[in-house]
């Protein structure tokens, strides 16, 4: 075992992938000579060369298009996104290119992409660059939407999304490069390679099911630690990817405990939190002791200011507040 | 246009009624405020007087027969009506929108009686007859019909639980209707059934799956319908006779024990009591009360009871912090001070209620507590006579009990239990004499009343009985 970084895991998942597959490339804004703008691509450049790491102008739509055409023909590009909040330039290569042209070829063409890169807000940079819009492609048939919330899922899912065969969207916490966990040491093995669509239990408890993701597994984990304190057991789950959705392994938490907050960085109206709170009373109804509380960023864009930026968003005071609600202790 | 007419709310808290005597029969025509039946609630036989007017058509019930509130008892209408789909209706259980016993309204709008031809099958007459609960289990109407004015129909109210709560008492055997929901809105959660089930004291048996012809039900099946629950954790039915052999008869409780039964169960499990005790120097009471009655001759007579209620209510009246309940998230202190009087009547008792008890007078307490203690012992009481006290007095003196302490009357936070007047040694300036005791016994509501509280109010009291003059001041 090794502790490394998110930011590491990822770096290692794509250096592993492109060492074992020729055919995957990265393309996408200062990812070769700049080592990306967060860091993730570091090495690559020297390690692959021009070809395989491509340095793209600022053009998102041209070079998710381009991403898309050379899917098409064989290849697997990795494209970068230098954060999410810019996918929203190329999100008609996403949601009418790469999503649909598999179904709409009569399958004579699968798109094996992964367009990758930060999301969720991080600290006052923005209305405009502070956004989760996981909800936006989560909607949208034809696309697989990961977002690890550690260093080991980063890794073993990002491998995954890279061999997949159809279009993956995968956001990255941008608050979460520098967290850590422990990664087995396993270069060109297929022995960290995390499924797809398949929830991880972070945090086993008997009172109540916190159901989240990315940035916001953690906030519920220290929300997990404090109610502990009070006795208070909780259940974190984090479905690791929103589509396909692990709704068994969510659903069996909630029949255990008969109690479920569902937390997200992202809006509250149709917030990927929203789809999720329905399967759990679709599935959970007869073991539900409460109704369903989601957790949410408030209604608003997101605030400069740090003391309302931090309002804004759900923090584990909100998390605790919400147990407390669907526990009657309130 | 024919109508079926529902049980009315004849007492504050009743679930279901006994019918025990029609007073009109078939044919005859009713106006609005005729008596047409006495109905035995959880705390009296009432008067069922109509709100409509019409020709009883049709009565649905037997003298006897238990009716959930709200529950189909007769159909109204004009001579000659055919009345045979709203039969059906009320024997298949399905009611009219609303039951109408007193809602007036206009039948010259009122559309055709609903007949609901996708009603779920009746039950055979076999499995019907027995289950009279089942049979006349509160219908699933949307809403209660708008009650304008007192005497309205409140249908059953809507038993609020979890789902997962319903498939707990399912699993544990508890009867949902027994127990008192701490969630929003009175919501049974997880937590009650728990208790209940811990407790055990609210707790009905699960019946046995051929007295309902069926096994308990799967846990979807109960967060359908509440008298699915129902069926599922049926009790008894009423009536059925000891199986042969036994070494034990049941007798079948009356709607007042079940009562009892339930209230003094939830209070004493949910409400924090602790007691205090004093002993009172009755002897001047006892003189007090002499005189009293040498004034009134054959005018009437007082007696101890009457007096403790009188200083019960000028103790309260000085300190109100005693004249309270606990009501979740405050305490309420209540203007008035109404006494309640607890009367034993044959299968139980009731508690009257002596209004304003603090202004009136010690021949006027009198009075209305022996009149309210003759007509409880006939089951006359009025709704509004046995409801509303804020403190109680429960006096067993009369059978030579020495001292003992009450469950508290919810919400009430005080009831004062009274003890003989008995003739004891006492010491007198280093002497031993002949003196007269009375033991008084208060139990308190913890979350309304502390110790030294009901200290100070017992304090108050004693110096009122022991200097009886104050009384009539």
């Amino acid at each position: 075992m090794a502790v490394i970084s998110y930011r590491e895991a990822l770096n290692q998942a794509m250096r592993e992938e492109m060492e074992r597959d020729a055919s995957v490339f990265i393309m996408g804004e200062e990812v070769g000579y700049y080592n990306g703008a967060y860091k993730v691509t570091q090495g690559l450049l020297q390690r692959f060369s021009e070809r395989r790491v491509v340095d793209a102008p600022i053009a998102e739509m041209g070079f998710a298009g381009i991403g898309v055409g050379a899917a098409m023909v064989g290849l697997r590009p990795i494209i970068e996104f230098m954060t999410f909040n810019f996918s929203l330039v190329a999100i008609d290569q996403i949601v009418n290119n790469a999503a649909k042209i598999f179904q709409m070829s009569g399958g004579q063409y699968n798109v094996p992409i992964v367009f990758r890169g930060p999301g969720g807000p991080a600290v006052q940079v923005g209305s405009q660059h502070s956004q989760s819009l996981e909800s936006y492609y989560a909607h949208v048939p034809g696309l697989k939407v990961v977002m690890p919330s550690t260093a080991l899922d980063a890794k073993g899912l990002l491998k995954s999304a890279i061999r997949d065969d159809n279009p993956v969207v995968f956001i990255e916490g941008e608050t979460l490069y520098n967290t850590t966990w422990d990664v087995p040491e396993a270069a060109n093995g297929d022995g960290d390679l995390i499924p797809l669509g398949v929830a991880d239990v972070k945090r086993e408890g008997k009172d109540v099911t916190l159901i989240a993701w990315s940035k916001m597994v953690w906030t519920c984990l220290d929300a997990a630690k404090q109610l502990a304190a009070e006795g208070i057991e909780c259940e974190v789950v984090d479905p690791r990817t929103l589509r396909p959705l692990d709704v068994a392994t969510l659903a069996a938490s909630v029949q255990k405990t008969g109690r479920c907050v569902v937390v997200e960085v992202g809006w509250p109206v149709a917030g990927f939190g929203a789809e999720v709170a329905y399967q759990m009373q679709k599935h959970c109804i007869d073991a539900l002791d409460a109704p369903i509380e989601r957790v949410t960023s408030d209604d608003v864009p997101m605030p400069y200011a740090k003391n309302l930026e931090d309002e804004v968003q759900p923090q584990p005071k909100d998390v605790v507040a919400a147990v407390k609600r669907v526990l009657y202790l309130e | 246009m024919a109508q079926i007419i529902g049980l009315p709310k004849l007492s504050p808290t009743m679930e279901e009624g006994v019918l025990l005597r029609w007073t009109k029969k078939e044919g005859d025509k009713v106006s609005p405020g005729d008596l047409i039946a006495e109905v035995e609630t959880d705390k009296a036989s009432m008067d069922f007087n109509i709100e409509d007017e019409g020709t009883l058509l049709k009565l649905l019930v037997k003298e006897g027969d238990t009716v959930k509130l709200g529950g189909p008892v007769l159909i109204i209408g004009k001579p000659g009506e055919d009345i045979a789909a709203l039969v059906a209706q009320a024997g298949s259980g399905a009611a009219p929108e609303a039951p109408k016993a007193a809602a007036p309204a206009p039948s010259a709008q009122a559309p055709a009686a609903p007949v609901k031809p996708s009603a779920p099958p009746a039950p055979t007459a076999a499995a019907k007859a027995a289950e009279p609960a089942r049979a006349a289990a509160t219908p699933k109407a949307p809403a209660p019909a708008p009650s304008k004015g007192d005497g309205g129909p409140a249908p059953g109210k809507k038993l609020l639980a979890s789902p997962l709560a319903k498939s707990l008492a399912v699993e544990l055997g508890i009867d949902l209707r027994q127990i008192r929901g701490t969630g929003p809105g009175g919501r049974i959660v997880e937590r009650d059934v728990r208790t209940a089930a811990e407790g055990g004291a609210a707790a009905a048996a699960p019946a046995p799956s051929e007295g309902n012809g069926r096994g308990a039900p799967a846990a979807h099946e109960v967060s359908d319908e509440d008298h699915t629950m129902t069926q599922a954790i049926a009790v008894r039915p009423r009536g059925t006779a000891t199986e042969p052999g036994a070494d034990f008869e049941d007798v079948p409780a009356s709607n007042m024990r079940k009562r009892i039964a339930q209230r003094l169960t939830e209070a004493k499990r949910d409400v924090p009591h602790f007691y205090l005790q004093r002993s009172v120097d009755a002897g001047p009471l006892l003189a007090f009360r002499q005189k009293l009655n040498d004034l009134l001759g054959d005018r009437g007579k007082v007696s101890v009871n009457d007096l403790v209620v009188k200083a019960v209510a000028i103790a309260l009246r000085r300190m109100p912090e005693c004249n309270a309940a606990w009501v979740g998230d405050a305490i309420r202190r209540f203007h008035g001070v109404h006494v309640g009087v607890a009367v034993s009547i044959e299968d139980g008792l009731v508690t009257p209620v002596v209004r304003d008890a603090d202004k009136k007078g010690i021949g006027q307490i009198a009075a209305e507590i022996r009149d309210l203690a003759d007509r409880a012992k006939k089951r006359a009481l009025k709704g509004h006579e046995i409801s509303g006290s804020t403190f109680t007095v429960s006096n067993l003196g009369m059978f030579g009990i020495e001292r003992f302490t009450a469950i508290l009357n919810p919400p009430e936070a005080g009831i004062l239990a009274v003890g003989a007047v008995m003739d004891v040694p006492v010491v007198d300036k280093g002497a031993v004499v002949p003196g007269k005791r009375m033991t008084v016994s208060m139990s308190c509501d913890h979350r309304v009343i502390d110790g030294a509280l009901g200290a100070r109010w017992l304090q108050v009291f004693t110096e009122l009985v022991e200097k009886p003059e104050s009384l009539a001041l």
